[in-house]
């Protein structure tokens, strides 16, 4: 079954089409997701006028480390949908700790290899490369931390016996913005580490 | 449910791709294709916004679409 296909199969009929979290919120995630849109646009015109320059800068990093940040990312990110879902039907989201401790797990990983980067004498001022790499992964890690903030109040949430309609919404939105630093993720991580 | 396998699959896909070091520029934009082909299936599954309100999903894909063919572009022109 093709994925189109798929999503036709499941798609909520009109009438029952639904804005998972406040309205406001997306102005907010759509916003910021346009704003690293901008920044991915950046690293390919480095990538394309300095190619050599970008080659070599990228030998400097992890891509073990990177494929592992992703893998984390993605599990915290099916984790909490699956969680989400519970909520939504009064059970118990156990799935929820488990996508926090990935999120934690990401920034002890990407700790690492900052420390790693930089121990080999990689700073944001030896060249364009290094300045982007730290300035939107450190971007991206800030997100992560507001992420791990969100993730928190779902298990905080997930703890009461039921939601009010004003939790489900603020769960719904607390998921939403860990699903835009995920997805980011997906987009920074072949950039700075895949495309030759 | 197939999305989180079809995103592991297609991660370590791109890493293979990645990390064989091929300087191509097919290669490079197949890996970007499915990096925007994985932020397309976490949008609209675990953001859910293939149930969204017409005006919201259709923000996103056109997101998604700008976003890719602009990298593209960048990739093949530059």
């Amino acid at each position: 079954m093709t994925a189109t296909a798929a999503e036709t199969e499941h798609s909520a009929p009109p009438h029952h089409r639904h804005i998972p979290g406040e309205p406001g919120l997306w102005i907010f995630l759509l916003g910021d997701m346009i704003m690293f849109s901008v920044f991915f646009g950046f690293i390919a015109v480095l990538h394309g006028r300095h190619p050599r320059m970008f080659r070599a800068s990228q030998q400097a990093l992890h891509p073990d480390l990177g494929l592992l940040n992703t893998l984390l990312l993605l599990t915290a990110s099916a984790l909490v949908a699956r969680g989400l879902r519970q909520l939504r039907s009064g059970r118990p989201a156990r799935t929820l700790p488990w996508a926090l401790l990935c999120a934690l797990g990401f920034a002890a990983v990407k700790g690492c290899e900052y420390a790693l980067v930089i121990r080999d004498g990689h700073t944001p001022s030896s060249n364009d490369f290094f300045m982007y790499y730290f300035v939107f992964t450190g971007i991206h890690l800030a997100h992560l931390t507001i992420g791990i903030g969100a993730l928190t109040v779902l298990v905080v949430l997930s703890r009461r016996r039921a939601l009010s309609p004003g939790h489900l919404l603020v769960a719904e939105g607390a998921a939403a913005y860990w699903h835009m630093v995920d997805l980011l993720w997906l987009v920074l991580f072949p950039l700075f580490y895949l495309v030759a | 449910m197939w999305v989180f396998p079809a995103l592991v699959l297609a991660t370590l896909s791109s890493w293979l791709l990645g990390v064989e070091g091929s300087t191509s520029t097919a290669i490079g934009c197949a890996v970007v294709a499915i990096a925007l082909i994985k932020v397309r299936l976490v949008g609209l599954h675990f953001m859910e916004l293939r149930n969204a309100p017409a005006a919201l999903r259709v923000a996103f894909e056109i997101y998604v679409a700008v976003t890719g063919t602009t990298l593209l572009t960048l990739y093949l022109v530059l």
